[in-house]
């Protein structure tokens, strides 16, 4: 079975600045990802590459088996994401974000009415979908944008820093909504975060600082005896 | 895995949904349709009115007669709605991509030349309904093209609002705040606007400044408004039917290279989406 994103040898450059180093990472089917690092360590161009808001020059990136260069619509129509700020219209309610959305995958206007009330059943917003997107709670927006990037049925989420912004309460919902949403509908996901309690033990973990990536494995063979934040400090040599 | 195929209805659902989108956002913007109203208003109602006593207009094609100032003024002022509209979609297309929004149709698996050529049909059509009304209101003021030239000028109206619009969809490509757009007002519309044929026929640009003439022929808003002048008498400006087609190929290639993830500034710029 191939996997659900496969990253292989990637690099990319801003001008002189070399901001990912020869990236590669494997998120398997069905499994949650955490990708880890400090601000600035490249998570958020490695995010715009795989979304193909940036092109990928050098090596390669695969969605479900899909060579993002060669069949981007095939890549594309598999991933769901959510950008690390706000990318909804906030002029607009929730149910006509979703609808456009819908809309930009090519969805029909009634199955998308259909998968409206799914995911916002799914996201626990169903209440709010006539509400316009600038009235809702941080959370609640976060909760509308995971409801966005499943309306389509991908087969990998990409969640980019999805908490940042959210209070405590909030954050953990967030997270607990993204797993249980993980484990019901059989997508897999890559979490790019440098909050270290994000991460469970049996996750799958990446670490990637400076644009490099320092280690993959699971969270728990990582962390070792020493703990996840020790095994960071000593493997980045930066505070947390 | 389920194969994903994209059919033909897949990229009318994805048009209608960018389309539809647009239109909502304007619904939600009365005083931007207000605005775009008022503006050539209050040019056909103060300014024409002033310079209709001082500027006399000699018979001038497309016109049969000698021609009221209102009545060469219109033309020009339909396509100043379809300026500012352009503008109008650029500046929202910067501002999407300041707040983030703009992420959300990159990332859909349609090519960019389809979306961006969507979001351009879309505000065409937003300029038209506009253009219209305010011919409607022009009709009270004694402008009053044949009944058949309300028809003819459609296609014109088509053209020279995506040709607009696909010049203001490559500024935005081009334009990195919002903070800037005072810039392209001031260094861009304005000198598109004053020095075409919109308040003035070329010989009159002609007796003034040879130069000014020369410039005023060769900016592209002046066929954009000869076009839509003559359709609007029922006649065609072939040569400013080939000037707007070329501009249109020139500026919607030019948007969709600056656009390409792998091509163009977009590619060079850290956070631009």
């Amino acid at each position: 079975m191939t996997a659900a994103l496969e990253i292989d040898q990637v690099n990319h450059r801003f001008g002189r600045f070399q901001a990912l180093k020869e990236v590669s990472l494997i998120v398997p089917r069905g499994g949650f990802t955490a990708l880890l690092g400090v601000n600035g360590a490249g998570k958020t161009t490695l995010f715009s590459l795989i979304t193909r808001l940036y092109n990928n020059s050098t090596g390669s990136i695969r969605v479900a088996g899909y060579d993002l260069r060669r069949e981007p619509m095939q890549a594309l129509a598999r991933l769901g994401v959510v950008f690390q700020s706000r990318a909804m219209d906030a002029d607009l309610t929730v149910r006509q974000n979703l609808a456009y959305h819908a809309s930009l995958h090519g969805i029909s206007r009634q199955d998308a009415a259909g998968r409206i009330e799914e995911v916002l059943s799914q996201v626990g917003l169903v209440g709010k979908s006539a509400d316009r997107v600038s009235a809702l709670s941080g959370g609640q927006q976060r909760r509308a944008e995971i409801a966005r990037a499943l309306i389509h049925r991908p087969d990998i989420l990409l969640l980019d820093e999805a908490t940042v912004g959210l209070d405590v309460k909030s954050r953990a919902e967030v997270l607990e909504l993204t797993r249980r949403l993980i484990a019901e509908n059989g997508v897999s996901a890559l979490w790019a975060t440098h909050i270290m309690d994000e991460i469970q033990p049996d996750d799958d973990l990446v670490i990637l600082h400076q644009g490099q990536v320092l280690r993959r494995g699971s969270a728990a063979d990582i962390a070792g005896r020493q703990g996840l934040t020790q095994a960071f400090l000593d493997l980045t040599g930066v505070a947390v | 895995m389920s194969d994903i195929t994209f059919p033909p209805r897949a990229w009318v659902t994805a048009f209608i949904g960018i389309s539809l989108r647009e239109t909502l956002r304007f619904v939600n913007q009365r005083g931007r349709f207000l605005a775009a109203l008022v503006r050539p208003l209050v040019w056909l109602f103060i300014f024409a009115a002033g310079f209709r006593a001082v500027l006399g207009l000699s018979i001038t094609e497309p016109y049969q007669t000698y021609v009221l100032y209102e009545v060469y003024v219109t033309p020009g002022l339909c396509a100043m709605i379809q300026l500012f509209n352009g503008m109008q979609s650029s500046l929202s297309m910067v501002y999407d991509r300041e707040t983030g929004a703009m992420r959300t149709l990159l990332v859909s698996p349609f090519p960019r030349w389809f979306l961006l050529g969507a979001k351009l049909v879309a505000g065409v059509v937003v300029s038209i309904i506009q253009v219209y009304t305010f011919l409607a209101i022009a009709w009270f003021w004694e402008v009053r093209p044949p009944a058949l030239g309300y028809l003819t000028v459609l296609p014109a109206l088509i053209l020279s609002g995506l040709m607009l619009g696909a010049m203001g969809l490559f500024l935005s490509s081009a334009i990195r705040q919002l903070e800037n757009f005072a810039g392209v007002m001031n260094f861009v519309i304005f000198p598109m606007f004053f020095a075409s044929t919109a308040l003035y026929p070329l010989w009159r640009m002609r007796e003034s400044s040879t130069l000014l003439h020369d410039i005023c022929a060769v900016n592209p808003f002046t066929h954009a408004v000869e076009l839509v002048r003559f359709a609007l008498y029922q006649q065609v400006n072939w040569l400013s039917l080939a000037v707007v087609l070329g501009c249109l190929a020139g500026f919607f290639g030019a948007a969709v290279f600056m656009y390409d993830p792998a091509k163009g500034l977009w590619a060079r710029r850290k956070g631009v989406a």
